[in-house]
């Protein structure tokens, strides 16, 4: 789910003219193989797990999510710090460890939460392949097989998602709509955002600068990205001065949304990372 | 279990610190000799070894791929990971283990490479506080000295040639661990390390350690695990078929 209503998103900004970078949860160059051995050989616990979710987050905000704010871009992400939360949070860590961990994380200008009851989301992810050992939480042991396991773990996953709604300024999309209906409200959130034209941009929202820790998060059971950025012409992207910005005038403008959904883990299949995380 | 407060568990844990060329592993080795022949039970753990991230950790090294964020965040998987396999086990079994480099060395060197010292104190919290801690002030020419006497090259990360503070190796490697060198002392402060003058004879550095490791095991029982070497193998003690058959 996420990753359609991420791809046409994608697409719908690319012909209004603005350039897209999209990243998506332990999707970085350093961290994925790790992060896939590791949950092959079930090696982790709740400590390794937060951590390399952490390193792989910080890769990809370091090497990927600012640079493209920088250059004006505007950044699609598939999940974000608050799905990291959520799954920490179920696992018993401590929230303010957590949070602090997490601390040097951009606040998106965006996020939307695709939120789906568990319900729904199984029939989703029944229809997508299937329930896997990790969305299901199994290393939690929280029931006697995979499906009692799932419904539960997502359900705790869900709850913690809309325990930070509010908090967090989760823009809540209900994602048990068709993908057209959610599609059509996810662009209404987002063209606000947008800068107008390429002169005299009007700067809509920036992405902080980092700093404090918030996270943004991602929706329970639906997924969550967050976009900064700005439209490709130019912008100064948030905190940092862009450098080598070409063109001498820059019109800030950078965007970020964000966009929670259900789904697996792989973004590909949108199964039920959203609400839950896998 | 959190740094901020003393474990209550039945083991020990005595930790190493310094900068490289220090002379703190050798010093560690020795201690470990002396306690495995006064018939403790020994458990040792080094910074940065775990499987975990082995693999990642040595990639990002070599195509310098590691930002000072994920620099320090992989270190610290590999600590958790080592913690959780490595260190709380045995201490929960009564062992002692003994640790080259701790938490203090994140603490020190991840905040010259510019990461924020109370989000990596923060990020290390849940470790467990070490009964000791012994931190081996060293001169920077000595552990120059001694490094290049030992393996003739200087390796990248130990100079901080990822800083980008000098071009020569060497004058990185002086740079970069005189900062290493002076967050440490904030370090020894804040939490109470005992302080070794790395510059004196081994031995006599040595006789402190085990006097200071002594202290701390004046109310330490061992307690016998079933893998400890027996002088006499159990099964003399069973009778043998001919044995019961005589009359």
């Amino acid at each position: 789910m996420r990753g359609t209503q991420i791809a046409q998103l994608k697409e719908w900004l690319q012909v209004e003219g603005y350039g897209v970078v999209e990243t998506g949860w332990s999707r970085s160059a350093l961290m994925a193989k790790s992060i896939d051995a590791a949950k092959a050989g079930n090696m982790l616990n709740p400590l390794t797990f937060s951590l390399l979710y952490a390193t792989d987050f910080a890769d990809r905000l370091e090497k990927q999510i600012i640079p493209a704010l920088r250059a004006g871009f505007v950044v699609l992400a598939d999940r974000y710090i608050y799905t990291a939360f959520a799954r920490d949070f179920v696992r018993g860590a401590d929230p303010t460890w957590v949070r602090e961990l997490f601390s040097f994380a951009l606040v998106p200008d965006l996020v939307c939460y695709l939120r789906i009851g568990v319900d729904d989301l199984i029939q989703r992810v029944l229809e997508s392949g299937g329930m896997n050992y990790w969305e299901s939480g199994m290393d939690l042991r929280l029931g006697t097989d995979l499906f009692d396991c799932f419904r539960k773990y997502q359900g705790l996953l869900l709850k913690e998602f809309d325990r930070m709604t509010e908090p967090y300024g989760f823009h809540v999309v209900d994602a048990s709509k068709p993908i057209d209906k959610i599609q059509a409200q996810l662009r209404t959130m987002v063209a606000p955002l947008l800068p107008k034209s390429r002169r005299g941009g009007t700067a809509v929202l920036s992405a902080e600068a980092a700093g404090a820790g918030s996270a943004t998060s991602q929706a329970a059971g639906a997924s969550a990205g967050a976009v900064a950025g700005a439209p490709v012409a130019g912008a100064a992207g948030p905190g940092a001065a862009v450098p080598g910005a070409d063109s001498g005038e820059r019109t800030p403008a950078p965007v970020a949304v964000a966009a929670a959904g259900t789904g697996p883990e792989h973004p590909a299949d949108g199964r039920t990372e959203e609400e839950g995380r896998g | 279990m959190s740094l901020a407060q003393p474990h209550n568990l039945p083991g020990k844990l005595f930790v190493v610190e310094g900068i490289d060329g220090s002379g703190k592993s050798t010093q560690l080795k020795l201690l470990h000799d002396w306690l495995n022949s006064r018939g403790y039970p020994v458990f040792f753990t080094e910074w940065n070894s775990s499987a975990l991230v082995r693999e990642t950790t040595k990639k990002g090294k070599k195509k310098d791929l590691l930002t000072p964020t994920t620099f320090s965040l992989l270190h610290a998987t590999d600590f958790a990971d080592r913690l959780s396999y490595e260190v709380i086990p045995p201490l929960k079994a009564g062992m002692i283990v003994l640790a080259d480099r701790y938490v203090y060395t994140a603490f020190a060197r991840d905040v010259v490479r510019g990461v924020h010292p109370e989000w990596v104190r923060n990020l290390y919290a849940f470790a467990v506080r070490p009964d000791l801690a012994i931190y081996f002030r060293t001169p920077i020419d000595v552990a120059l000295d001694r490094l290049l006497s030992a393996r003739a090259k200087i390796k990248y990360h130990e100079a901080g040639m990822d800083l980008g503070l000098s071009r020569d190796v060497h004058e990185s490697f002086r740079i970069f661990q005189s900062r290493v060198l002076s967050e440490y002392d904030q370090v020894v402060t804040e939490y109470g390390l005992a302080v070794m003058d790395a510059a004196e004879p081994i031995n006599v550095q040595q006789e402190r350690v085990r006097e200071l490791v002594a202290a701390r095991l004046e109310a330490y029982t061992v307690r016998r695990g079933s893998l400890r070497k027996s002088t006499k193998p159990f099964w003399r003690t069973f009778p043998t078929p001919s044995a019961s058959l005589e009359p």
